[in-house]
């Protein structure tokens, strides 16, 4: 019985594959609209040069919203798995052996570094060329958890308020942005921002962005290991 | 048939794959890779798709950017479940699998 | 003129935010005065709507296809009301329960107000890739909301119900990213036109499957039921309550919103078929197993499954060519959907009070309940007569205009359905009752309950009783154009 429903998802899938294909080769090759011509025509106004910056944060900057919520959103659920038990001192980097902590320890000293610089460079070239809030949020984090596991920084635990509010701190700022363009700016429509100053709000929203996803994508990684260190030391 | 529309082809198979994978594999943390690699061939036909005539488009681009950040939500929060659920029951897969299908963390 | 459109979306998101910085288990009192706030917005909302009829709202000033388009009209409309009059009494419950009890309450009020805030996005959402980012949304807050029970089953439920919701809206992206290659738009307003008036096309036709089969495992119609009791019955009981009375019904309205606007051009007369016979298995299977539990929640839960079977006779019904039956089908199935988030709100609300009174999950510990938590045991009644379809409840206008198209449409199969469907939600409705009017059980106590828990449910269980007189204003609502 179990091996027949195996054979079927198998089978079906496969068709769905073979569709898929098949759909995709014989798709008409001009869209009937050509939205990326749409971006560049209206590019100037949006406040970036970037075709990717201009989509993400100004014309389709709501999904962007909504996406950093989704981040806050998974953050949530791990903390409300962490475990309950109070650890006293948290026994961080105690499971590597010396000399490896020691080659570690010159890494990370090196590298983290510059990883906060490279974050730096990739959130200011995010307007005119590849980069921007996510991926320089995302080598922050990297930074963090280089740092967690060198054993630099301890694992973390309950959020305390000024985590907390780093953690939210850029879902903030994008609110109040959003609220404020809204109230202020004569047709008021949400995240409408006057193309004047489009650049410069889009900066701030990015900055914001950068610190709070770097603290939450860390979260995700060091509100979690401190369990790890603790099951480990149990066995 | 242009060099895009390879890419497309790719995630489709890569699709059904993970669709495969998400529903047949017992152990927890296959499932978790096998929805990261069903995610992945939707971002491929997604990119492929918008630029078969040869230019880049922006849009899907920046769509799959946004996707790329639910998927590492999402499994961010899946493996946060797991390792509850391995603490808990000392298994990484559901209790109604057959034992031992799940059991790859011990033999380490 | 005020616009409380946008508002809905920034406050529940800021209420989010501060109950979070609030700290761990706080911030009830603020969830309950946004969400009175929020209230007074929608009716604001619905008034213009009945008024003015639907519109779009363009976020960014740039409209479709650059930006990102929302959509209101009286569908939307009723859902957004729908959700603040199910979620307000909730939350009110929800800080009498976290006092009695402290599990999963830890990071219970952030979790909520994003589950609110994606519920809002999605029914004014009128992008289909904006909608796979709110249908994530959404799958995340009700996953963690589900986990946060913290015991292996739950965890268990909550990995399962994940991997669903991932692999439906894998599905649904991927046919988002088929029509998004085939006409270069993810706008409903753009879409709908060029699939009405261009050749079906092949990819269409797949992307319509995919979508619709992701939606259909989010919304947990036969057989994709599988995921929903253990998650259902085993969260904590205001999460239940949100989760069987709003969370399902939002991948239900895309279907809706998809099946009859996008996809039109494409649905077919069996493929309704189809989608009524599930329901139909679903109504029968479902109250089965539902009476078969010997857990509460677990029974209500299951009823979940057989309820959603009813909004699934709404698709064969609408196929009717008779004119009058179309209309009475829909109005029916919004009826239906409506009443059933009242009464099953209430239903686990009032379980849930049962539950933690009696120390544990069991049907047979309830003998003596008629007397220890008679408001409760009256709630449960009530919205079982919703459930049921008796007159005059909500439930029984919306059974009554599904019949009545099933009649004049020819199609009586589906009345048999209905019929025996109210007849098994009777057994298992009674099933419960009956038990508590028994004697106690020898040697269990009975733990007193805080009054605050006993109303809110009680008022969900009338609102959804007396929604049977006020049923024209809502069906009102939905024919605003």
């Amino acid at each position: 019985m179990r091996n027949l429903l195996n054979v079927l998802v198998i089978v079906l899938s496969a068709a769905l594959g073979l569709v898929l294909i098949g759909v995709i080769l014989e798709s008409p090759s001009p869209a009937r609209v050509r939205l990326s011509e749409e971006v560049l025509m209206q590019i100037g106004a949006s406040g970036v040069t970037h075709p990717v910056t201009a989509v993400l944060l100004n014309f389709r900057g709501y999904d962007t919203l909504l996406e950093v919520m989704v981040l806050l959103l998974a953050l949530l659920g791990v903390l409300a798995q962490m475990g309950k038990q109070k650890r006293e001192n948290p026994p961080a980097g105690f499971y590597l052996t010396e000399p490896r902590m020691q080659v570690l320890l010159w890494l990370a000293r090196v590298l983290v570094p510059l990883m906060v610089l490279v974050a730096g460079y990739l959130l200011w070239a995010g307007g005119h060329q590849p980069g921007g809030a996510f991926q320089a949020g995302a080598v922050l984090a990297a930074a963090g958890v280089l740092l967690n596991l060198s054993g630099l920084l301890p694992s973390w635990m309950e959020p305390a308020w000024n985590l907390r509010a780093g953690l939210v701190s850029g879902l903030l700022v994008f609110l109040l942005i959003a609220a404020a363009v809204m109230t202020t700016a004569s047709p008021g429509l949400l995240l409408q921002y006057p193309p004047a100053s489009a650049g410069m709000l889009i900066l701030l929203v990015e900055t914001g962005l950068t610190l709070s996803l770097g603290l939450i994508l860390a979260g995700l990684f060091l509100f979690l290991s401190g369990d790890a260190i603790d099951e480990e030391a149990d066995k | 048939m242009s060099g895009a529309l390879i890419y497309a082809c790719a995630g489709a198979v890569l699709f059904v794959f993970g669709v495969t994978g998400l529903i047949l594999l017992p152990h927890l943390l296959r499932k978790i890779l096998a929805f990261n690699i069903m995610g992945s061939g939707v971002f491929l036909v997604l990119v492929g798709l918008g630029q078969r005539d040869g230019t880049p488009d922006p849009v899907p681009q920046a769509m799959v950017l946004t996707g790329i950040v639910v998927a590492v939500a999402a499994t961010a929060l899946a493996l946060a479940l797991v390792r509850r659920l391995l603490s808990l029951t000392g298994k990484i897969q559901f209790p109604e699998e057959p034992e031992g299908s799940g059991r790859c963390w011990k033999n380490k | 003129m005020f616009d409380p459109v946008p508002w809905l979306i920034l406050l529940p998101l800021a209420w989010g935010c501060l109950t979070f910085l609030a700290g761990i288990g706080r911030g009830g009192r603020l969830v309950v005065a946004g969400l009175i706030i929020q209230l007074v917005l929608t009716i604001i909302l619905a008034r213009q709507i009945v008024m003015e009829g639907a519109r779009h709202y363009a976020v960014g000033g740039w409209g479709a296809p650059l930006g990102v388009d929302l959509y209101v009209d009286g569908l939307t409309g009723i859902m957004l009301l729908l959700t603040h009059v199910v979620a307000l009494p909730l939350v009110v419950y929800a800080r009498a329960y976290f006092s009695s009890q402290a599990e999963g309450a830890s990071y219970f009020w952030p979790l909520t107000c994003f589950l609110l805030a994606a519920m809002n996005v999605l029914f004014m959402s009128a992008d289909i890739f904006n909608i796979y980012v709110t249908l994530e949304l959404l799958g995340l807050a009700a996953v963690g909301l589900v986990a946060a029970a913290g015991s292996a089953g739950s965890v268990t439920a909550a990995i399962r119900y994940l991997l669903v919701t991932l692999l439906g809206s894998g599905a649904y992206l991927m046919g988002v990213a088929l029509l998004y290659g085939t006409y270069g738009s993810v706008s409903l307003a753009v879409l709908e036109p060029l699939l009405a008036t261009t050749e079906i096309s092949a990819a269409a036709c797949l992307a319509a499957m995919l979508m619709l089969a992701g939606l259909l495992l989010k919304t947990a119609l036969f057989p994709f039921h599988f995921w929903l009791p253990p998650a259902h019955g085993g969260a904590p009981a205001p999460v239940s309550a949100l989760l069987s009375a709003l969370v399902i019904k939002a991948s239900f309205y895309l279907i809706l919103r998809l099946w009859f606007d996008l996809f039109a051009p494409l649905v077919t007369t069996q493929a309704a078929q189809l989608l009524g016979g599930l329901g139909a298995a679903a109504i029968l299977w479902g109250s089965i197993l539902a009476f078969n539990q010997t857990r509460l929640k677990m029974l209500v839960a299951y009823s979940t499954v057989a309820q959603i079977g009813y909004l699934f006779l709404l698709f064969p019904l609408m196929t009717s060519a008779i004119p009058g039956a179309a209309e009475s089908a829909m109005q029916g199935g919004v009826m239906q959907l409506v009443a059933h988030a009242l009464a099953k709100a209430a239903m686990f609300a009032a379980a849930g009070v049962m539950v933690l009174s009696a120390g544990k999950d069991d049907i047979a510990l309830l003998g003596g309940m008629s007397s220890h938590l008679p408001l409760t045991l009256f709630t449960f009644a009530l919205a079982g007569i919703t459930l049921m379809g008796l007159p005059p409840s909500g439930g029984f206008i919306a059974k009554w205009l599904l019949i009545d198209s099933a009649v004049s449409g020819g199609q009586w199969g589906w009345v048999v359905v209905m019929i025996l469907g109210g007849l098994l939600s009777a057994a298992y409705v009674f099933k419960v009752l009956r038990q508590a009017f028994l004697p106690p059980v020898a040697g269990i106590k009975f733990k007193p309950v805080i009054r605050m828990l006993e109303w809110p449910a009680f008022l969900l269980a009338l609102i959804s009783l007396l929604l049977g007189f006020r049923s024209v204003e809502v069906l009102n609502l939905l024919g605003a154009a």
